[in-house]
């Protein structure tokens, strides 16, 4: 397939892209990704190496398109509450606030190993409050919106994180319901 | 002010306290970090949102008491002068990072010190909690009480798979940040220590020398740290810790009987050395005092050294710093000036015991 910016060289990039809605199949060459900002400049797309470096894997790496998509992918995540980007944060090994976490999910397990031993997963102390009714009840609602929002944007894979999500809370908040 | 006067105020209330095996743990610390649910981080937030959490703690905590835990002051850094500042970074209140770096940073401290809550470093909320001597599991209950208190009025960013959500990665999950404050010089003058770092960090504890850069330790005092803090419970964690604690309490309770059996002599003078250069000097660095006053702690653990006070390194360690040299003499002190200053204090201090 030709690079449909030049029309010259194969495009070895593709991808979809949402725009006013509507899909739209982005088939480009490296050359052009990185000129028509499709992706950003070399430099800057591996800046993951900077000072958190050694928790970034880059197991891709034989697969060099793959790789730059994924990258790519990953540099568009922006966190919508305080503005942070995934790129932002590897630069600087630090979160902006309690929702980057959920923006950047997909690609914290492999960070999250690095460093404590291989988990990903709390064990410990839970907030008293996480266990109350209305506590619950508020964060089910959130996580619905969530999955409404993802249901949307066609990203069933993350669709299907929060569902269970959803579904682990309501399962817990049976159970305390069955033993009063 | 006279001496004893600045020392009963230099010194914490709660480090006058013997705890248990405290002649080898100095002091437990329990430390969570917690942030605010609804406010960027400190790192990215505006000061505008910051001062609102200032705002939020001075109403609902400040001038409260909890339990045993009195009186909680807000002090604002941008309250403090630089010299106040350094104060409070000296007797581990505060970070130093909380002192110099951060927008809106505050610290809630019970009249006994025992507990110091930052507001705005480097996560919204850092609860300390300190105990003297070897008291791990008592320090997480009381700082769980802490956090339960806070938690109380403060909705803090939890998620069900990562736990506590904090800044970095590495505090994330737990939160928790427990250590052990070791004063370990048989193990330091036979190097025995060097040995056993690398297999406690096997273990995902990290050691360092409290006052050295690195792991280089000042006055042979250790602290012995977690680092993992997702996936295993704050117990498993302290569980952890104390079984090494235990094993370096036990290893270094051996390696002094091994130099007293093999090396009495050279240990007696180096111990009697030591003293009398902290009884005679005019001019002592900061390096010099703390090697001293631990070969002087030796020496009354040993019961080689009799008639002096037991807290004697702790206490001295705080007092010879550069920012409480500088408190005492009510000025600012030149490195060397400070040499001379630190040297009488030390020869003051010790006629108290006479
Ligand atoms: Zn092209
Ligand atoms: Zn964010």
């Amino acid at each position: 397939m030709e690079c449909q910016e030049c029309n010259e060289n194969v495009a070895t990039l593709h991808f979809a892209k949402v725009i006013n809605g509507e899909k739209t199949e982005i088939h480009v060459c490296e050359k052009c990704a990185k000129e028509k900002g499709y992706v950003n400049n070399e430099e800057e797309a591996y800046s993951l190496h900077d000072l958190l470096s050694g928790l970034f894997n880059f197991d891709s790496a034989s697969y060099p398109n793959q790789a730059a998509m994924d990258t790519y992918r990953k540099e568009q995540l922006k966190c919508e509450k305080c503005g942070m980007t995934y790129q932002d944060f590897t630069r600087i090994g630090k979160f902006g606030c309690a929702s980057c976490y959920d923006t950047f999910s997909k690609h914290l397990n492999p960070i999250f190993r690095r460093v404590h031993s291989g988990n990903t997963k709390h064990d410990g102390k839970v907030p008293k409050r996480t266990s109350s009714a209305l506590y619950q009840k508020k964060k089910v609602d959130q996580l619905k919106e969530k999955l409404k929002a993802h249901i949307e944007k066609e990203e069933f894979e993350e669709a299907a994180m929060v569902r269970d999500k959803i579904k682990a809370i309501e399962k817990s908040h049976n159970q305390e319901g069955e033993g009063e | 002010m006279g001496l004893e006067q600045f020392i009963q105020e230099a010194i914490s209330p709660w480090m006058k306290d013997e705890g248990p095996d405290s002649d080898i743990v100095m002091s437990s610390r329990i430390r969570l970090a917690r942030n605010l649910e609804k406010i960027p981080f400190p790192l990215v937030a505006e000061e505008e949102k910051l001062k609102e959490v200032i705002d939020e703690v001075e109403k609902d905590f400040n001038e409260q008491s909890f339990e045993q835990y009195q009186d909680f002051e807000l002090i604002k850094m941008e309250s403090l002068k630089a010299l106040e500042k350094r104060i409070l970074v000296e007797k581990h209140l505060i970070s130093p990072h909380l002192a110099d770096k951060t927008k809106q940073g505050a610290v809630l401290i019970s009249n006994s010190e025992q507990v110091s809550i930052m507001v705005n470093e480097e996560d919204h909320f850092r609860v300390q909690l300190y105990l003297p001597g070897f008291q791990l599991e008592k320090a997480l209950e009381e700082a769980f009480k802490i956090d339960d208190w806070l938690e109380e009025k403060i909705d803090f960013a939890f998620d069900e798979e990562q736990g506590y959500l904090t800044t970095c990665p590495t505090n994330v999950g737990t939160g928790m940040r427990a250590s052990v404050m070791m004063h370990l010089p048989a193990l330091a003058i036979t190097r025995k220590i060097n040995r056993m770092i690398p297999a406690i960090n096997q273990l995902g504890l990290v050691v360092r020398g409290l006052y050295g850069e690195g792991s280089e330790a000042i006055g042979n005092i250790f602290q012995i740290s977690n680092q993992v803090t997702l996936g295993r419970s704050e117990d498993d964690i302290i569980d952890d810790l104390k079984s090494v604690v235990h094993k370096l309490i036990e290893q270094e309770r051996y390696a002094r009987e091994l130099l007293l059996q093999e090396s009495e002599i050279e240990l007696e003078n180096r111990i009697f050395r030591s003293y009398g250069v902290l009884r005679y000097s005019r001019l002592i660095e900061s390096k010099e005092t703390a090697q001293c006053l631990s070969d002087v702690q030796l020496g009354i653990d040993l019961g080689m050294i009799k008639d002096i006070s037991k807290s004697i390194l702790n206490e001295l360690m705080v007092l010879t710093q550069p920012a409480f040299l500088q408190q005492y003499a009510k000025k600012t002190l030149h490195p060397q000036e400070r040499d001379v200053f630190r040297a009488s204090l030390i020869r003051e201090r010790l006629k108290l015991e006479d």
